[in-house]
């Protein structure tokens, strides 16, 4: 079985990106806009693991993640946040929200799917 | 499938020949798209004499040369048995009234003639060449140089 | 997809956000205060830099990594976003677009003001005020986004949370093991005690010491002394620690890397141990239980149980309280504690408004993108549809003279479908002319800081919606009229006020429907024509005679006469080698018709009225010398059966028409375009009241008039050339070409005016 992916970026490349990058690697790819759209699309992806940008219209990262920690289905679920450098203020943010771990603008294919790796089974 | 082989090989090209009046006038085969009768044209202001207005090709603003007139020769007189000889050069497709298309040659490079050497602008213009087929003699045309948006940058 | 389709997506995005950009900078600069704007303008930055960075666009990435600093703390409270502030913000979103422009397309950027603007960037973000153009030293003209110095203030309010997030270089490159079996490498002991924490992020004990194993040979001891019994247990609490022994060439670092994600939420020791003991751990003092760790298990199986203790009592509770450790993977229901039942309800709460911001959001109307070829390819089956329909109409009408069979009704039924296939279609090409609008803010700013006016830049009706192609070929001329109305149209700042108005200049720029057409207003509150100086010039120039009478009116159309400038010095900016009328012929090139009323001290408006649509016009069908014509009814004021006693002679060869106790000329369509050789009498025909470009009427004479209709227009410079008189064709219902009056032309040729009309006409005669 293919692990599923549900990603939640607001950019349009970004998410291209992640899309060709988590193809190639063999994952299941879902892809939501925003925050909102990231909650709405949750039951129905039923992913194994989340990637989410934090800065997004209508309901941003942190949200999100304390929107999927509040799900009983997927309050456990790993959550990888994409963050640029070493914004340490968003990362202790994205954390408190209850983010597994992240990543590191921009990413490198190499690098995004090692994190995946890491947190999955 | 030979056909198109030898075609590419020997240099062989396809013409369609067609008359005005008594003479015979040959285009390549190549530029052109379809032939059709004649049907009534819309007449445009301030346009050429030979240009004898535009017609409807399947929702497309067709132009209709009087190709006897543009020779400069008799202006035609356009009867049902007229055809259209629809020819396209780069992106402009324009339509060409001429009596009736009379023959298909298969021809060689090398039996193209030069034009005899004659100082008339009709030469210089508008043949290419001349071609000795059954003892008629036909005359290549030029297409470009009868579109008339050429004709401005010819003169 | 391949990256090269990837980055074409990202500079469209770019587009975008710049547009969203600006946008939001102007609408701060107008005093709104919405914390969603400064998010906006911040996520547009933010977005840019992310994707620029994923194509390592470095320059990009380094200005709007100064952008964005600055803009967090607008965001954040720390800067106020004054007009000033803004004024830097504007000109940096003009520089980020530039860049990148360059980035896409090659080319090079005005290094200076790209460094100069970083420098004022900082500056605000230390909360100084931007430092004077010639200030410091320049220094590398783009830093690096990681090395440039981060703004005090924010750094300061990071600081608390600073410490153990400092990004750590690590590698996963090598996880195979097989290279070191040989070599004895430095031993460590980890002793790492996970809280329940770990496990509520989703992160996983059992993932972590997976990870751990990859760096080397090790044994793990896993210590459930706090394992408390079953009655009392929490199953979502941590209850155990693991204390590893490992060998790694790899250092510490990528030890304490593995727990990178974890690392606040578990206490971790590591400790470099001798060589020589350490390895087995028994010389520990820690009360550890030696449970055998089966990682191998994990790879092929990741839910199975993770320990097996000896001891049979423990067994079951061993593996509960694994179970537990593991409730990050699999899901456990049980009943809720309160704080957290609080919790769930605040969660729903949020759900619950987020889902109404969803609503409200998919109110607003959900898009698509769709390639334009297929919107162009939908719209022209469309148009000949409706061209196939009109044609069957016409048949059925000539084959059925009682006109009441069934068939007919079908037919006005498709009729009615057809044209409202056509208008949904039509739609589909219709854009806000927002983007344009916005370009044109740009413009204002340029020319203001080149010519040193202030000026604002006030916009209306920005989401009226035309045809794209309009909205294309509208910023062309639009940017002229704006560099002029802001170069000549407005007085310098003293001038201004001298003459009692505000230092800064208004420009307003306004578009709103009209009877079927966008009316694009572009006024200025600047000094108005100058009638004398345009009078003079136009004598000077031949364009009239020393004693021509002409209104105030026809006085400021001058200016739309071709190489006409009233610029004393031929500036550089409006001036470019093109003038107003460029900017008129490209006006009616889109089938539009451009006007100017000026009021002298007050300023100068200029209204271009154009079609909503390149693809289809009402027209009324008309007959001229024997063919058919379709005049654009937009341009038809009113129609009149003259009778004798109405038409005047006036001079040699002009007609005049009394209407309504006003003369008016009559213009003979059938002569203009040469359709025949002598003018035909007007009693005989319907005249067509129009309203000329310059506001003057004319009476267009016609044979008869055959209906009214809407056409779909065809071009004619495709296979043909332009037609002096001629605006497109159309295909009516009977299959045959109708040309389509270009009325403006045929207006001006009436007055003997400019077009190639004469010539063709002297040379057709």
């Amino acid at each position: 079985m293919k692990k599923k992916v549900l990603t939640v970026d607001d950019s349009r490349t970004i998410r291209n990106m992640l899309l060709v990058t988590l193809n190639n690697a063999g994952f299941e790819t879902i892809q939501a806009e925003d925050g909102v759209e990231g909650l709405e699309v949750l039951e129905d992806a039923n992913p194994d693991v989340i990637v989410t940008d934090i800065n997004m219209p209508r309901l941003d990262g942190f949200g999100f993640i304390e929107g999927v920690r509040k799900n009983e289905k997927y309050r456990a679920i790993p959550i990888l946040v994409l963050t640029t450098e070493s914004d340490a203020e968003k990362k202790n943010r994205a954390r408190q929200a209850g983010a597994t771990g992240w990543i590191v603008k921009p990413f490198d294919p190499t690098k995004l799917i090692d994190a995946i790796e890491r947190v999955t089974a | 499938m030979s056909y198109l082989a030898k075609n590419l090989t020997s240099g062989a090209r396809e013409l369609i020949a067609f008359r005005i009046g008594d003479q015979e006038f040959c285009v390549n085969i190549m530029s052109v798209r379809e032939i059709r009768g004649w049907t009534p044209a819309t007449p445009m202001p301030h346009a050429p004499s030979y240009v004898l207005g535009v017609i409807n090709l399947r929702g497309a603003v067709l132009p209709i040369i009087d190709l006897s007139a543009r020779l400069g020769m008799k202006p035609a007189e356009p009867t049902v048995r007229h055809v259209i000889i629809v020819t396209q050069v780069k992106s402009k497709i324009v339509g060409l009234l001429v009596e009736a298309v009379s023959d298909i040659l298969t021809i060689r490079d090398e039996d193209i003639q030069p034009t005899p050497d004659m100082t008339s602008e009709f030469e210089r213009t508008f043949a290419r060449g001349v071609l000795a087929i059954e003892k008629r003699m036909i005359c290549l045309i030029e297409l470009e140089a009868v579109f008339p948006q050429t004709e401005s940058e010819a003169a | 997809m391949d990256m090269n389709e990837i980055k074409e997506i990202f500079f469209q995005e770019c587009e975008e956000q710049l547009a969203e950009l600006e946008s939001g900078l102007l609408r701060l600069n107008d005093g709104d205060r919405d914390p969603e704007t400064v998010n906006a303008v911040f996520r547009a930055v933010h977005s840019i830099k992310g994707g620029a960075g994923a194509f390592a666009l470095d320059d990009l990435v380094s200005f709007a990594h100064v952008f964005e600093t600055t803009l967090d703390c607008v965001r954040s409270n720390k800067l106020e976003p004054t007009q000033d502030v803004l004024k830097v913000m504007l000109k940096s979103a003009d520089v980020l677009a530039d860049l990148t422009n360059v980035a896409r397309d090659g080319g090079s950027v005005d290094q200076a003001r790209s460094a100069q603007l970083i420098r004022e960037l900082e500056a605000l973000a230390k909360g100084e005020a931007p430092p004077a153009a010639e200030a410091p030293a320049p220094k590398a003209a783009a830093p690096k986004a990681a090395s440039a110095p981060k703004p005090a203030p924010v750094a300061a309010a990071a600081a608390p949370n600073d410490e153990g997030f400092v990004p750590v270089a690590f590698s996963f490159d090598d996880f195979g093991g097989e290279e070191e079996a040989m070599i004895e490498h430095p031993a460590y002991e980890v002793v790492f005690k996970p809280k329940s924490e770990l496990y509520t992020k989703g992160n996983e004990a059992t993932l972590l010491l997976r990870d751990l194993s990859r760096l080397g040979e090790m044994s793990i001891h896993c210590n459930m002394d706090s394992l408390p019994p079953l009655d009392q247990m929490d199953p979502e609490a941590a209850y155990f620690s693991w204390k590893v022994s490992i060998r790694t060439d790899k250092g510490e670092d990528a030890i304490r890397s593995v727990f990178e994600f974890a690392e606040w939420d578990c206490e971790l020791d590591v400790i470099a141990a001798d060589a020589g003991e350490g390895a087995d751990g028994e010389t520990e003092e820690l009360p550890m239980q030696p449970v055998p760790f089966d990682l191998s298990a994990l790879d092929e199986e990741p839910h199975a149980p993770l320990g097996v203790v000896e001891e049979e009592e423990q067994i079951a509770a061993a593996q509960e309280a694994v179970t537990a450790a593991q409730t990050a993977s699999n899901v456990v229901q049980m009943a809720a504690n309160t704080s957290r039942a609080a919790a769930a309800e605040k969660g729903a709460a949020a759900a619950a408004a987020a889902q109404n911001n969803a609503q409200q959001a998919s109110a607003a109307g959900q898009t698509i993108r769709v390639d334009l070829d297929r919107v162009d390819r939908l719209i022209n089956l469309v148009g000949e549809l409706v061209i196939n329909q009109a044609m069957l109409s016409q048949s059925v009408i000539e084959n059925d003279s009682n006109g009441v069979s069934s068939i007919n009704m079908g037919l006005e039924e498709l009729q009615q479908l057809t044209r409202e296939i056509q208008d949904s279609v039509m739609a589909i090409r219709a854009q806000p002319v927002k983007p344009v609008f916005q370009r044109m803010a740009r413009t204002v700013r340029e020319i203001a800081d080149i010519t040193g006016k202030s000026v604002r830049l006030v916009t209306e009706g920005e989401n009226t919606e035309v045809d794209k192609t309009v909205i294309d070929k509208l910023a062309e001329p639009l940017t002229h009229m704006i560099r002029n109305a802001v170069d000549h149209g407005l007085e310098m700042p003293e001038k201004r006020l001298a003459a009692g108005k505000s230092a800064e200049g208004t420009v307003k720029l306004t578009a709103k429907h009209r009877s079927g057409r966008i009316v694009i207003e572009l006024s200025d509150d600047g000094a108005g024509i100058n009638r004398e100086k345009v009078r003079q010039k136009a004598i000077d120039n031949d364009l009239i005679a020393a004693d021509a009478n002409l209104s105030d009116e026809e006085i400021d159309n001058l200016i739309f006469h071709a190489g006409f400038s009233t610029a004393d010095k031929v500036s550089d900016l409006s001036g470019r080698g093109v003038g107003m009328d460029v900017v008129k012929r490209s006006i009616q090139a889109l089938g539009g018709r451009i006007n100017i009323s000026s009021k002298p001290g007050q300023g100068s408006v200029f209204t271009m009225s154009l079609p909503l649509t390149l693809a289809v016009l009402d027209g009324m069908v008309v007959t001229v010398a024997g063919q058919t014509l379709v005049v654009p009814l937009t341009a038809i004021v009113e129609t009149l059966q003259p009778d004798a006693a109405a038409i005047h002679s006036f001079g040699a060869t002009q007609r005049l028409i009394s209407i309504r106790n006003s003369f008016c000329p009559l213009v003979d369509v059938g002569r203009i375009l040469n359709f025949r050789a002598t003018q035909a009498n007007p009693v005989e025909g319907v005249a067509l009241l129009v309203e000329s470009e310059g506001g003057g009427q004319r009476a267009l004479m016609v044979d008869a008039i055959q209906g009214q209709r809407q056409v779909v227009i065809k071009s004619l410079e495709a296979n043909y050339t332009h037609v002096p008189g001629i605006a497109a064709a159309t295909i009516l219902g009977d299959g045959r070409v109708a040309l389509i009056l270009d009325v403006d032309a045929v207006v001006a040729a009436s007055r003997g005016q400019p077009l190639n009309l004469e010539t063709s006409l002297a040379a057709a005669g």
